[in-house]
């Protein structure tokens, strides 16, 4: 049980920078990620953390202590490696009993011969036994107590790993990208394991990751890092939601964040392709901007459609791929409008995209995230139009949309957004 | 339609296949045979020869031969030279091998860690390894000079008096094997090196989560039993080196004073080549041999079981 506290914490190597300035606060028995690409310094930042990297300046707090000066293990983290880093040439047991044996047994107790003088070894082994045996039940690896690491599959590995971890009753548990050397299937079956065992173990946990889907899926908490600071923290949903940096925008969420060039028109409104929004950007008129749209807040309708306070953009399909339960439409976007569209759609599309005309691409200007020229989200956005205003419709709620635009036929429900039958425009 | 699946299900004719198979084995012999003619002419041939003389009392420059059998062999087991050779040779490897493998695996792993200053021990330790021994054996034997030698005279300066190293049959045997130590040690310093970062530095860094302390636990944990098996193999290398030693002996001390270093290899050139018994010295030639593949039989077995993981 224990919260960790950094302090605006530094590090470079060799005079080049990795970290800067981070401040995290981890609350205790939260289940916190750091995510980002490579090369970020999340791990850096977790070997910092654990004790195995000093930092340049700035300070790592356990419980409100200081623990800058004290030894990996002394810091009473546990750390579960990407390698998993069992040692090859030991048992299971001995895998998995070996922090304790180092903890309770002194130098003499654990040389080989020699141990077997020491009347108190036997006593202590017994003990340590009972406690690996304890946890491997846990994790269902009670029968590969006598395996060596070679003899175990990648998930069995990963759960000595954790067993390894969670025998010391850590303060915290440190990860390091565990999941990334397992094949896509266990790695989703390890996730939601992982999941539970935060939760039955109630422990501090601080898992580093490249995988957005591990970080949002996981986390209670998610901290987005790139070259070497913290872009954003929060609730996976507040990431994904409401993105504050355009890195964060395209880094989370599959397919990507959609963006489309964009400007400040004289009205101090948001212009896209030659045609105003209405969103106000409160940035001085002419300035870049970014515009980011998920590929779900778009809906498909004929061309020529248009519904009320949804934007249009003209686009022609070029490659549809087939996910089973949805549809992922790549869409070149016509004059005057130019650039791909990815967005996802559920159902068929084919009465829609088989038209040889185009089609139209609708979304609300309220589902759009602006970004300046720096890349910061425009907080101030505020939607000039009623439409903006939340509504009871189901099919708005999942389209920011008044009306289905795949117009199933009258009296069927609708398959893209689970919404009842929709209505003929 | 029926006629097409008919024509796919149609074996393969039996004659063909087997041609193919013995045009494939044929191609296999043919690639084989060079690197096989190579083995039967500098390896098995000069064996079976060896193994021909052993039975003879062939002398070198004789012209008439007599094939003894075994009696050559029934010589060598009451022969004292050869026993006292065989025990001085023992005792020699019972130095050096310790000597060799203990101070290359510390030297090792204290280089292991130096990132600007590596390279150049690393070259220090590795000279005596590229140096030619006789030549070396020379220096030595000045070095070790009772009275021109340096060492004697640091240890008149200090106050000791004259050690002479080479002509003291208690001392010959252990300085021989220390000149041999110093001339492995480097080689198997470079094999341990190898060892050591072939170590992956995760498992140092979960230890020390673990608890490991000291240099010590960090060794006794993770570097020592991981190097299991590069320690067989510098133990097997040293052991048949030190077994064979011969250009030492030959230079410095030539067996003596009183045969204290007569070891096996100089024994079996005794015979050979000063005293022209070439039979004679086929058959210990063949004992020596039996020794070292006993050594590698043994060290290979009983190691082998504790190293593997």
């Amino acid at each position: 049980m224990a919260r960790v506290e950094l302090k605006s914490i530094s590090k470079s190597f060799g005079g080049v920078p990795v970290l800067s300035g981070i401040e995290l606060d981890v609350a205790d028995g939260e289940f916190l990620t750091l995510v980002g690409a490579s090369g970020c310094g999340k791990s850096t930042l977790i070997r910092i953390i654990a004790g195995l990297e000093p930092q340049s300046s700035g300070s790592v707090l356990i419980n409100g202590a200081p623990v800058d000066h004290l030894r990996p293990h002394e810091r009473q983290v546990a750390m579960v490696f990407q390698s998993y880093a069992l040692y090859p040439h030991m048992r299971v047991f001995a895998n998995i009993g070996l922090p304790l044996m180092m903890s309770r047994l002194n130098l003499f107790e654990r040389l080989p011969i020699i141990r077997m003088l020491s009347a108190r070894r036997r006593r202590v082994m017994a003990e340590i036994e009972s406690e690996v045996r304890a946890v491997t039940k846990q994790l269902q690896i009670d029968a590969l107590l006598e395996r060596r690491p070679s003899q175990l599959s990648g998930g069995q590995r990963q759960r000595v790993a954790l067993g390894r971890a969670m025998v010391r009753h850590p303060a915290a548990f440190l990860m390091d990208e565990p999941l990334s050397n397992l094949d896509a299937k266990l790695r989703v079956h390890m996730r939601t394991e992982l999941a539970e065992l935060h939760d039955r173990l109630g422990t501090t946990f601080i898992y580093v990751t490249h995988d957005q889907v591990e970080a949002m899926t996981m986390s209670d908490r998610v901290a987005m890092m790139d070259n070497g600071t913290i872009l954003q923290i929060g609730r996976p949903g507040d990431l994904y939601m409401r993105p504050a940096n355009l890195k964060v925008a395209q880094f989370i969420g599959t397919p990507a964040i959609n963006l489309l060039p964009a400007k400040v028109s004289s009205a101090g409104s948001v212009e896209l392709f030659g045609a105003e929004l209405p969103i106000r950007a409160r940035r001085p008129a002419g300035s870049a901007m970014t515009l980011g749209i998920r590929p779900e807040a778009i809906t498909l309708a004929p061309l020529g459609t248009s519904r009320p306070g949804m934007h249009l953009l003209p686009g022609r399909l070029r490659r549809s791929e087939n996910l089973g339960p949805e549809h992922m439409l790549h869409i070149d976007l016509t004059s005057p409008a130019s650039g791909t569209i990815i967005c996802s759609v559920a159902g068929d599309h084919e009465p829609l995209t088989s038209d040889s005309r185009g089609l139209a691409l609708l979304f609300m200007p309220s589902a759009c995230h602006v970004f300046d020229v720096e890349g910061h989200r425009i907080d101030d956005v505020e939607a000039a139009s009623a439409a903006a205003a939340p509504s009871s419709d189901p099919h708005a709620r999942a389209f920011g949309a008044t009306l289905c635009p795949l117009l199933p036929k009258a009296g069927e429900p609708c398959a893209p957004c689970g919404g009842p039958a929709a209505r003929t425009s | 339609m029926m006629a097409s699946a008919v024509a796919i299900a149609a074996p393969v004719p039996v004659v063909r296949r087997d041609r193919q198979r013995l045009i494939e084995k044929l191609a296999g012999c043919g690639f084989a045979f060079p690197a096989f003619l190579l083995l039967l002419l500098t390896n098995l041939v000069p064996l079976a020869v060896l193994l021909y003389l052993s039975f003879t009392n062939y002398e070198l420059g004789a012209l008439d031969t007599r094939f003894l059998g075994l009696d050559n062999f029934r010589k060598a087991v009451t022969d004292p030279v050869l026993r006292r050779s065989l025990a001085n040779t023992f005792v020699y490897v019972a130095i050096v091998l310790p000597g060799a493998v203990g101070l290359g695996l510390l030297i090792a792993v204290l280089l292991h860690r130096r990132k600007r200053t590596r390279t150049f021990y690393e070259v220090v330790y590795f000279l005596p390894v590229t140096s030619t021994l006789i030549a070396m054996a020379t220096v030595w034997q000045f070095i070790l000079h009772p009275n021109l030698g340096p060492v004697n005279g640091m240890l008149r300066a200090m106050g000791f008096g004259e050690i002479a190293f080479l002509s003291e049959p208690a001392y010959v045997l252990p300085t021989l094997a220390a000149i041999g130590i110093w001339q492995l040690v480097g080689f198997n310093m470079v094999l341990f090196l190898a060892g050591l970062s072939a170590i992956p530095r995760d498992l140092y860094e979960a230890a020390e989560i673990d608890g490991c302390r000291s240099g010590i636990d960090r060794f006794l944990t993770i570097t020592w039993p991981l190097l299991g098996p590069t320690t067989m193999f510098v133990i097997i290398t040293t052991s048949i080196t030190a077994f064979k030693v011969f250009d030492t002996v030959a230079v410095m001390t030539r067996g003596g004073p009183m045969g204290s270093s007569e070891v096996l290899l100089y024994a079996i050139y005794l015979e050979g080549y000063q005293y022209f018994h070439m039979g004679y010295a086929a058959a210990l030639t063949l004992i020596f041999l039996a020794f070292v593949l006993l050594f590698s039989i043994l060290q290979t077995f009983v190691l082998e079981r504790r190293v593997h993981y």
